[in-house]
């Protein structure tokens, strides 16, 4: 085979790989897009509407519109999360993931493909939540371009986490260790519901060590076109991140680490 | 033209247990080789060496004269594998499994259709390719696997432990797919407990134990090593007392069942010459023991010893 039917082998290996992937997520949608509609849509009934109404505004926004940034943003990270930790420890627990092991595709292929799924799974709930949330506030995107750059970005880097999540996990406790008592809390903490002025000043620089921070913010500068923190710094650091665990997953599965003996 | 060239193969997992102690091996294009040895002799560590779930310590595998180490991906498009243990998605649909397989393999949409009807009709599943996995009889699920392994028309086919669990009419089934597969010059190589198996359908066989090659040769000259032979005879009419055969050591398991030892040097027509002359009619006539399970026994016992 030369470069050239290589390269169109690894096309069809990754588009079938994403095409499995999306299949899936729509064959289960009662479990991978439903539950994040029902939970957003209860945040802003009691959080945006009932209580909202008695908080007013938040950083010169009403608190619906200042809260609605995250609850997508949050959306976007647990499913592209819980996407790949889950479809790729399932396919590693039954061991059908040897299909990919055997054959030749890369493992950059595999790491992408897997990616692609855990984006496009981001991507469908964002949009769901986004739709959800245009019945509670006034809609606004004031930097539609940084809002998509930033989607990508953000599920690229919580589809890795989650890939990474899965390579090292042995048994089913420990893929949902990391999001029930790691990441949950640090969405939580990170600026979804408050301002981060408004902590005191020991917790708010807590809180700038909490990388979902800068996620939000940015988010919510895309959306309103205020923040608490600068965009571009914190895309800068998404991308290092993204770049940074892209390398540590090709390492581990490059050297067969959690997949082959 | 060699299938598979294994040189000085060495494992040894990470809690000290050596599976494999410098294993060579080579099997020719066209061949049907059996790989045998007891449990635990290092069988699926070498398949799994070759399909590369198991990384090797050292030594070189070449798969139709394609390092594995140089180019993997070429040498896995080579490459077909049926492993002993299920291992397919069991909410995927039959269809969806194999053509999914194509896929991985670069095979484009349109003709991964083609192919994947192609071998699930050859594998008698076509009517089963709406059905998900996990709906299926253990015989079919391993003649998915074995569909899996074909799609992308491999030149080599591993299969490790094919008819375990699978009852003897499907066995007999599959034997047949399996002789007329490697008659349109697909390389087999199979593993099996069933040494009648090996007995019935390999060319070339080696025995392996504990992580080294005890035997390694054509199925003839291997059962030549035995050095008797033991035909069981089911008589026409009850005898008393057993008969003195020449060159043959007679017993009689029950009034009706001749038993007759003799040196596998003397041809198997003059023992029955000899019966003739003393007038001896049988009804039905077989070998005491698998010729092959014999032998196999016998060396792997010489060897532990």
């Amino acid at each position: 085979m030369n470069d050239r039917t290589n390269r169109k082998a690894e096309w069809i290996a990754f588009y079938t790989i994403i095409r499995k992937e999306v299949q899936r997520i729509i064959r289960i949608w009662s479990q991978t897009l439903l539950p994040s509609v029902i939970t957003t849509t209860l945040y802003f009934l009691i959080f945006g509407n009932l209580m909202g109404s008695r908080v007013g505004n938040l950083g010169g926004f009403p608190y619906s519109d200042f809260i609605a940034p995250g609850l997508v943003m949050m959306s976007i990270i647990t499913n592209s999360y819980g996407n790949v930790s889950s479809s790729f420890f399932g396919a590693k627990f039954s061991r059908s993931i040897e299909e990919l092991l055997v054959s030749p595709v890369s493992e950059h292929t595999i790491i992408l493909g897997y990616m692609t799924g855990g984006i496009f799974r981001g991507l469908m709930v964002g949009i769901l939540v986004s739709s959800v949330a245009l019945f509670f506030t006034n809609p606004v995107v004031t930097h539609p371009v940084l809002a998509v750059i930033l989607t990508l970005l953000v599920s690229s880097l919580f589809s890795l986490a989650g890939l990474l999540n899965a390579l090292k996990a042995r048994n089913f406790d420990d893929i949902s260790i990391i999001p029930t008592f790691i990441l949950t809390p640090l969405t939580y903490l990170g600026g979804v519901f408050y301002s981060v002025h408004m902590l005191p000043d020991f917790w708010r620089f807590v809180s700038y060590a909490n990388p979902i921070l800068y996620m939000v913010s940015v988010f919510r500068f895309a959306f309103l076109g205020a923040s608490d923190i600068p965009p571009w710094p914190a895309l800068l650091l998404l991308i290092t991140l993204t770049l940074a665990l892209y390398g540590v997953c090709w390492f581990l599965v490059r050297w067969g680490k959690g997949l082959r003996n | 033209m060699l299938a598979l060239e294994i040189a000085n193969l060495k494992k040894t997992y990470t809690g000290g247990q050596t599976a494999l102690k410098g294993i060579s091996l080579t099997v020719k294009k066209g061949d049907f080789f059996a790989l045998l040895g007891p449990n635990g002799a290092g069988k699926s560590t070498l398949i799994s060496i070759l399909t590369s779930l198991t990384l090797k310590d050292s030594g070189t595998v070449k798969i139709c004269d394609i390092d594995i180490d140089k180019n993997f991906a070429e040498a896995r498009r080579r490459l077909g594998v049926v492993p002993q243990e299920f291992n397919f998605n069991i909410f995927e649909k039959v269809a969806q499994i194999v053509q999914n397989q194509a896929g991985y393999y670069g095979i484009p949409r349109r003709l991964a259709r083609e192919r994947t009807e192609m071998v699930l009709r050859q594998l008698e599943l076509w009517e089963k390719r709406n059905v998900q996995g996990r709906m299926l009889s253990g015989g079919m699920k391993r003649r998915l696997m074995i569909a899996r392994a074909l799609v992308h028309q491999p030149e080599v086919l591993i299969l490790d432990e094919p008819t375990a669990g699978v009852d003897i009419e499907l066995r007999r089934q599959m034997w047949n797919f399996l002789q007329q597969l490697n008659c349109t010059g697909t390389t087999i190589i199979l593993t099996t407990h069933y040494l009648e198996e090996a007995e019935q359908l390999c060319r070339n066989i080696a025995i392996i134990n504990q992580g080294e090659i005890i035997a390694n040769t054509d199925k003839k000259s291997l059962l030549s090593m035995l050095d008797t032979n033991t035909l069981v005879l089911e008589l026409a009419k009850p005898l008393k007392k057993a008969p003195v055969i020449q060159n043959a050591q007679s017993v009689l398991s029950d009034s009706q069942t001749l038993e007759l030892t003799f040196s596998s040097r003397i041809p198997v027509s003059k023992i029955l010459y000899h019966l003739e002359t003393q007038k001896i009619s049988f009804t039905g006539i077989r070998n005491k023991t698998n010729r092959l399970e014999e032998l196999f026994v016998r060396l792997t016992a010489k060897r532990a010893s």
